[in-house]
């Protein structure tokens, strides 16, 4: 059965090492959902966020195959429920259409969004949520002529407790420790 | 880099002071300081700086001149399996790093540590499409356990140091470092460390010792226990481990194609090979047994035939190094993850003395009814043309079976693996996991240079020979002495086979109009024959092996042979046909 799965990947800042994250999935044929890969509060240890649907044994065998690259320090797998995860859409709006109408408080306050600027061209709306939250706002805001959208990939937070983050950050600050953690 | 990530061995007390000096340079260095004497490459422009130095170091540093790159990797990996040390090759950018890729790719599916070393355009020139450019960073990825690529001469020494340390630890695999020529003129003050761990890599993990009492429960309690021996025996060295196993507990075991070697042929628990075209035993008893122990094998599915299928009577106790493999193909209801010779040591200290003798003849039992049926017609046929299995049964009895046996791909493989009566371990030298033709002639090569006081024969096909025959000419430059042998039945024959079996006998493009293969070998100055009748066919052999230095031999075989035992695609272990 296929669910829907959040991959926290940790790694070493490497050139190319997303492309071999990815090739896993390609060779596959598993589309990625979403992907956003950031730096971590420590410095040098980046996180890749990606969301895929696939079933539980196929989710293991990827997860197996990605931690063992060289470069990965962790794979984390969490289904649907063990996450809080988060969305971001930015919202380009022409100024003068919104302004028109008399609807855009209500909007916003109605989409707990919020206006990041305003411009005598256009202004831009920004909305955190789920993507059924993001793209109801995107369908409210439609009549205005959205002039351009985007939504980041998924972001979470496990409900897990183990954090990989102050094990490494330990590491780092006594270098004699050092030892593998995968 | 930082040293937070990356560890390295302390420096040596008698190590010589810095010193400043090019890339090219720290780049030979640091082959020494990894005790490389062997490597080899093809040049061209982006990699000239580094063959300029390596004139200065010819003493210290033998370069072999493939005639393809395609031929220097497959050298490198008859070098590194035959002589347990990382092969390095060396290519130039574009074409020859492209070339290299097919010997990446079977290095990895078939774990063989290696290190490619390419050249690349100028730093400034990256992305331009510069002559001879190509992207091989990306192109080599998905083949490779690490790649890297350098564009500063600081890099090079803490790069290859990695390189060497992860191609040769944990599971062996190919690594590749593509160096800029800008890179290669740099100067920087050249120091060298091993490479002594990574943070994010742990080669080798942890015995669980209760997964290991688990087994040794398992193993007590089983009535038909039976192990399957992979190439990760051989890799972690565990052949002395595996003979006290097997004499303790009993079991009887099979190989698989890269396995093949750990155990001598005549070893009493030894049973045969497995898979597609593996013994008639080792395959269907896959289906009988109630505890199978999988040693360093992957269950490719060549040997496993219909998975659904597959071992389902069986509790599996699956030994890896390699995590990511457990569970892949067959669920492990005692995984152990660790080195071969590590679990094996610690599982015969906990398993019982026992005899399996009922179930061990129930294995003789099939060996009889696949010599009757399969083996006696083609390793003592009496008429007809000379059969592949005669060939191999008097070069194994003509060199006692102690040679190391390099195959290329195809019937000829399956029939040198079924009939060559390994003595000695880290004697089978083949393609398995990619199937490349082509292979057996390169790496021949270097298995000769890798083990100098072995003898090395590479049997290969006519089809196969066709696609790297160039080597024959690094052969003649090197005199390296390669017997090489061709069984020559005009088909690519597996190939037939196939179509014969399952294609209603339509031999589309398998059919081979052949050059004459003894005067091509001759115009390399090679001793070279052909025998094309039996009579002949044992004062050949035998003037073939003993010739000094290489020598060819092509034998005219039976050109619609067909290899059997041989488990159908889609098929169960259990219905393995025997004609």
């Amino acid at each position: 059965m296929i669910h829907l799965f959040s991959l926290g990947v940790f790694t070493e800042d490497k050139i190319g090492l997303l492309n071999r994250t990815t090739g896993i999935f390609t060779r596959r044929n598993i589309s990625i959902e979403s992907l956003t890969v950031s730096e971590t509060e420590l410095s040098g240890v980046f996180r890749f966020n990606i969301k895929i649907k696939t079933t539980h044994e196929q989710i293991q065998k990827v997860a197996g195959q990605i931690e063992k690259l060289i470069e990965v320090l962790r794979v984390q797998v969490f289904e649907e429920d063990e996450t809080i995860y988060q969305e971001i859409a930015l919202y380009k709006v022409p100024t003068s259409e919104l302004i028109k109408s008399d609807n855009i408080e209500r909007l916003v306050r109605l989409h707990s969004a919020r206006i990041l600027y305003v411009g005598p061209e256009f202004m831009v709306i920004e909305k955190t949520g789920h993507k059924e939250e993001t793209q109801q706002l995107f369908a409210d805001l439609e009549p205005f002529g959205i002039l351009e959208f985007v939504r980041s990939g998924r972001i979470f937070v496990s409900k897990s407790t183990e954090n990989l983050i102050s094990y490494l950050s330990k590491v780092e600050s006594h270098p004699t420790q050092l030892q593998p953690i995968v | 880099m930082t040293s937070l990530k990356i560890a390295f061995a302390p420096e040596a007390a008698e190590r010589k002071h810095k010193e400043r000096i090019t890339g090219s340079e720290a780049i030979i260095h640091s082959l020494l300081e990894e005790g490389v004497d062997t490597i080899f490459g093809y040049p061209g422009g982006a990699i000239m700086p580094f063959y300029d130095k390596l004139y200065l170091f010819q003493d210290k540093l033998m370069h072999i001149l493939s005639r393809h790159e395609q031929g220097a990797v497959h050298a490198a990996q008859g070098y590194a399996r035959a002589s347990k040390k990382v092969g390095v090759c060396v290519a130039t950018s574009g074409p020859g790093a492209t070339n290299l890729i097919t010997g990446i790719a079977d290095a990895m599916i078939d774990s063989t540590p290696l290190v490619c070393i390419t050249g690349q355009v100028a730093s400034p020139l990256l992305g331009t499409d510069a002559f001879q450019e190509t992207d091989v960073v990306g192109i080599s990825a998905p083949v490779t356990k690490w790649n890297y690529q350098i564009t500063k001469a600081s890099e090079i020494p803490e790069v290859l140091a990695k390189a060497f340390y992860i191609a040769r630890s944990g599971r062996p695999g190919p690594v590749l470092i593509d160096i800029t020529k800008d890179a290669q003129f740099g100067e920087f003050e050249f120091e060298y460390r091993k490479c002594i761990s990574l943070r994010s890599y742990k080669p080798v993990p942890e015995l669980d010792k209760t997964q290991v009492e688990k087994a040794a429960d398992l193993i007590n309690k089983a009535k038909k226990p039976y192990v399957l021996v992979g190439q990760g025996v051989l890799l972690s060295g565990a052949q002395a481990e595996l003979d006290a196993f097997l004499k303790k507990t009993g079991i009887p075991a099979a190989s698989t194609l890269l396995g093949l070697s750990a155990l001598p042929a005549d070893h009493p628990n030894y049973v045969g090979y497995l898979g597609m075209h593996g013994n008639y035993g080792p395959n269907i008893k896959t289906n009988e047994c109630d505890v199978l122990i999988a040693v360093g094998m992957r269950f490719d599915d060549r040997v496993t035939g219909d998975v659904k299928r597959y071992a389902k009577q069986a509790q599996v106790i699956h030994i890896d190094i390699d995590k990511a493999e457990i569970n892949k193909i067959i669920k492990a209801d005692c995984p152990i993850i660790a080195d071969a010779k590590e679990a094996l040591q610690a599982l015969t200290a906990k398993c019982e003395a026992k005899t399996h003798q009922d179930w061990m003849n129930e294995f003789k039992a099939c060996d009889e009814i696949e010599f009757d049926k399969v083996i006696a017609k083609e390793v003592y046929p009496s008429s007809g043309k000379v059969t592949m299995a005669e060939v191999i049964r008097h070069i194994s009895e003509l060199t006692s079976g102690e040679a190391i046996v390099v195959t290329d791909v195809g019937q000829h493989q399956m029939v040198a693996n079924r009939y060559y009566k390994y003595k000695k371990p880290y004697s089978n030298i083949t393609s398995g996991g990619l199937g490349t033709m082509g292979f057996a002639l390169p790496a021949s090569m270097g298995a000769a240079l890798g083990a100098p006081e072995r003898p090395v024969i590479a049997v290969i096909g006519d089809g196969g020979f066709q696609m790297t025959i160039q080597e024959l000419g690094t052969i003649f430059q090197f005199q390296i002495p390669v017997k090489i042998l061709v069984l020559n039945n005009e088909f690519l024959g597996m190939v037939r086979q196939w179509q014969q079996l399952f294609f209603e006998k339509r031999y589309s493009a398998t059919e081979m109009t052949n050059p004459d293969f003894v005067t091509i070998a001759k115009g390399y100055q090679i001793d070279a024959n052909r025998v094309e009748h039996r009579e002949e066919l044992k004062t050949s052999l035998e003037n073939w092996l003993n010739h000094p230095g290489p020598s060819f031999l092509e034998v005219m075989v039976e050109q619609e042979e067909n290899v059997f035992p041989m488990v159908p695609t889609g098929a169960s272990v259990s219905e393995v046909r025997l004609e």
